[in-house]
């Protein structure tokens, strides 16, 4: 049986005291205990951001490679081994800044990976500057007057590229976020979780705004219905609204066919093609 | 006989069509078959050539001289026509009085109109009319035909074959006492083994990755690198290669550089535009002592440069390319057949050292058909166990704990993948410690953890191998040196100038970093002879990295950089225009 302790790791923790992240860290390893998930089991995979030192304070394996890069990277991981648990824990920077084109077409290929990212709506690690989901208006270190483009809406590019799970989560909602990072991890596919990580040193907004303005989804929503899951990541906010959107587990995982066509379980598997094999495909060109 | 046809013409006009059955027809009669192609970044319109070499023995090398040139427009005689040598036969669709060359008449377009009411017949016409240019035997071309048109309907195939034989007969008329050529059967036909295969730079890349075991590859599409990638993808049930096209080269490194870490063989492949894209990735492959294989299909640059052209102009860049410090391997093929065996080395080189392995091509290797009799397949081993997909990595049972980065004498740490074992697994491009976790113990771990990855070098340097050697007698007075894919000219050229009597020798790298230790320099750098170091770039980069790395006394430059290939005859030249 797997315990929260087989999880613990030595390396000191550079979390500002407080931080969300530190609650968002302790509700995921008590998923996985959950899911009996085993530390060699699960690899997490990171770019750049305080989000992205997450993998150093959990025993598993892990990625913790560049800027924006963390989902192609667990994507070819999820299809290499395709036993192994793939996570992505990131920042809003790092993914739908930084790594925006790979978020987007992450969406399209649906790999079997969970993507968890800590949303604060501000760039922390650099001191203070917008991120792209900052509200209108708000001030932050290069936008004095206040950051004048509208915020990405990831939920609804999440929905509408048919992603398998959709979900929004409130670091600071302890119980929703265990039940979404649950479900998510069992999801087949990408599943995608968005969660409100109130920044404690450099966002204006208290902690109690965020207490005030986040607000659970009706628990009448149908997250099977697209249309419905869409019109609520539209909705004005606050309040922002958290639960699970949208699931859809009929789209083909990637990399799937060529299991079924190769028979493999994994690219580490042989037989890998012999001298007769390539001897042969060099007939062609004869 | 060394004979060189050039068919000229605009991108879709059918130079494929005809240079494909020619080749074909002409490598089965027992020729080796040599061929290049240079043409224009668009899909249709531009002029473009296929220059076809055949000859008894082989001769794979570019030439830019046409014994005969066959324009499929008016055009395209204009462009090509001071290709032709002073003795070579033009195939005209129109005469042109005011041309004192030697013409073999066949109205190809107007019988295509006339006879088979389509102007697509005039391909296969002109492909007869050159083949009876040639003294070809019927049969074979016939023979070519029908494969090129395997899959259409009967009477198409039969229509073809028939417009071939009218182009065939007419140009016969003309050629009387003119054409000296006879393309005999130097093979049955029922013996297919003894037709040597032609085949590029690409597909050979391809298949020497699948040799090597690789079973992931990302690119995102990039001229003239895209052959490799499609050629996995098109032929994935007998290579079983899992590709992917990337919605950027940024991912398509990065995915491979996911996989390896996951255990599996991978690799990616670009142009110069990707590779500068992929260049942060690259030291990350450095940092978190992934190997990953890296194809750079070399243009002329910078920025977008001449899309479809060659050139040999980002060595220095493959070189250095990265921030940070950390050891890498720059490999150059010279030919379809090394590049088969480089790509299984360069598999092998960056498993062994955990680190990134660049291999540079260009356009002319890349696109160029070369007559290859024996690939040698069984000469090409992957390290360690036969069956093992990346067989250096470790077996998780050696290990009581396990650290990633477990500080070593030779640097390299014993590797394992994620699920594999019970034994965790890291990457991280943080600097950090064994155990791969984010460090800022300066003196304790950042200065061990640097110096254990730079360690590697002193191994791999060891394994670099020296230059091949070409004429290099002891009467040498000037050595050409070159590297990668321009080797066929450049051995070409040190032959027709030792015929001429010119104590000349060459040497050629295809390990270009590190270098190779040369022992003793004299043997490969002789102080009494001119070295002269012959590229495709401006600045002579390869030379910049020779004195760098030897104390060589004085380096001459040899540059061509007009993306189109060297040629034997264009070193010749070059010899004596500077001379």
């Amino acid at each position: 049986m797997v315990e929260i302790s087989d999880f613990y790791s030595e390396t000191a923790i550079q979390w500002c005291p407080g931080c969300p992240n530190h609650v968002i860290l302790n509700t995921l390893k008590e998923a996985l205990v959950e899911l009996g998930k085993e530390p060699h089991e699960i690899c997490l995979v990171s770019g750049i951001g305080q989000a992205a030192k997450l993998p150093h304070y959990m025993k598993c394996n892990f990625f913790n490679g560049l800027h924006g890069r963390a989902l192609p990277v667990a994507t070819a991981i999820a299809v290499a081994q395709p036993n192994l648990t793939v996570i992505v824990t990131t920042g809003e920077g790092d993914c739908y800044g930084e790594g925006g084109n790979h978020f987007v077409h992450t969406l399209r290929r649906n790999p079997n990976v969970t993507l968890f990212v800590h949303n604060n709506s501000i760039y922390a690690l650099t001191k203070g500057q917008a991120s792209p989901t900052t509200p209108t208006g708000e001030k932050r270190s290069l936008n004095p007057g206040g950051v004048a483009q509208p915020p990405l809406n990831p939920l609804a590019m999440a929905i509408i590229h048919n992603a398998a799970f959709v979900a929004r989560a409130f670091a600071l909602d302890r119980e929703q976020l265990k039940t979404i990072m649950i479900e998510a991890i069992q999801c087949k596919g990408f599943s995608y979780v968005d969660i409100i990580q109130p920044c404690i040193t450099w966002d204006p907004r208290p902690l109690d705004w965020f207490r005030k303005n986040v607000k659970r989804l009706d628990s009448s929503h149908d997250p099977t219905d697209m249309k419905k899951a869409l019109d609520a990541t539209m909705l004005p906010t606050p309040p922002i609204l958290t639960g699970i959107f949208f699931k859809d587990g009929t789209r083909p995982v990637f990399g799937e066919d060529f299991f079924l066509e190769t028979g493999f379980s994994s690219l580490t598997e042989p037989p890998f093609p012999s001298t007769e094999d390539v001897m042969g495909i060099l007939e062609k060109f004869r | 006989m060394d004979v060189n046809v050039v068919i000229a013409g605009a991108a879709g006009e059918g130079i494929q069509t005809v240079g494909s059955i020619f080749s074909k027809a002409a490598a089965r009669c027992g020729f080796a078959v040599f061929s290049w192609q240079e043409y224009e970044s668009r899909i249709r319109g531009g002029l473009n050539s296929y220059s076809i070499r055949v000859s008894t023995s082989v001769r794979n090398a570019p030439r830019r001289d046409a014994d005969v040139l066959l324009p499929l427009r008016k055009e395209a005689r204009a462009k090509y026509r001071s290709w032709l040598n002073p003795r070579g036969l033009l195939i005209a669709d129109e005469r042109d009085d005011t041309d004192d060359v030697t013409e073999i008449f066949v109205p190809f377009s107007k019988l295509a109109r006339e006879k088979w009411q389509n102007p697509i017949y005039s391909n296969t016409i002109a492909v007869g009319a050159l083949w009876s240019v040639i003294g070809g035997d019927f049969e074979v071309l016939q023979l070519a035909i029908e494969d090129e048109f395997k899959g259409k309907a009967e009477n198409i195939i039969k229509s073809n074959i028939e417009a071939a034989r009218d182009g065939c007969l007419f140009a016969e008329q003309s050629c009387q006492g003119i054409c000296s050529w006879k393309l005999e059967k130097r093979i049955e036909a029922g013996q297919p083994h003894r037709v040597a295969p032609t085949i590029a730079g690409n597909p050979a890349i391809a298949l020497g990755a699948v040799k090597a075991g690789c079973r992931f590859m990302a690119a995102y599409p990039m001229t003239p690198a895209t052959g490799i990638i499609t050629f996995l993808a098109q032929h994935r049930k007998e290579c079983k290669v899992f590709t992917e096209q990337a919605e950027d080269e940024i991912a398509a490194i990065n995915m491979a550089i996911g996989a390896q870490f996951a255990g599996a063989r991978a690799m990616t492949a670009t142009s110069g535009g990707g590779f500068s894209l992929m260049v942060e990735a690259l030291s990350l492959a450095g940092m978190v002592e992934v190997p990953v294989v890296v194809v750079l299909a070399q243009r002329p640059g910078p920025a977008t440069g001449l899309p479809t052209r060659t050139a040999q102009g980002d060595l220095l860049f493959a070189v250095h390319a990265g921030h940070g410090e950390f050891p890498r391997a720059v490999l150059a093929p010279s030919d379809p057949y090394d590049a088969f065996h480089k790509m299984v080395r360069a598999f092998n080189l960056a498993d062994k050292y955990q680190m990134p392995v660049i291999v540079m091509t260009d356009q002319f290797l890349a696109d160029s058909r070369f007559s290859i009799s024996n690939f040698g397949v069984n000469l090409a081993k992957t390290a360690g166990q036969p069956h093992r997909v990346a067989p250096t990595i470790a077996s998780p049972t050696e290990f009581s704990t396990y650290k990633r980065y477990a500080l070593t004498p030779s640097g390299i740490s014993p590797r394992l993948y994620p699920g594999q074992s019970k034994h965790l697994v890291t990457a991280d491009s943080d600097e950090h410690d064994e155990e791969g976790h984010i460090t800022e113990d300066l003196e304790g771990v950042a200065v061990p953890m640097m110096e254990k990855r730079l360690r590697k070098l002193k191994a791999l340097r060891e394994e670099i191998k020296p230059p091949e050697k070409f004429f290099m007698e002891d009467d040498v007075e000037e050595v050409f040196v070159g590297w990668g894919s321009t080797r066929g000219a450049i051995f070409e050229a040190v032959e027709m100038l030792r015929k001429d009597g010119k104590r000349v020798g060459a040497l050629h790298f295809t390990e270009l970093w590190p270098l190779p230790e040369l022992c003793p320099l004299e043997d490969f750098f002789p102080q009494k002879a001119t070295i002269t170091v012959i590229e495709q770039n401006a600045t002579g980069q390869f030379a910049t990295l020779l004195k760098r790395e030897f104390p060589i006394g004085s380096i001459k430059n040899m540059l061509f950089y007009n993306g189109l290939p060297v040629t034997a005859q264009d070193i010749r030249r070059s010899f004596y225009g500077r001379n």
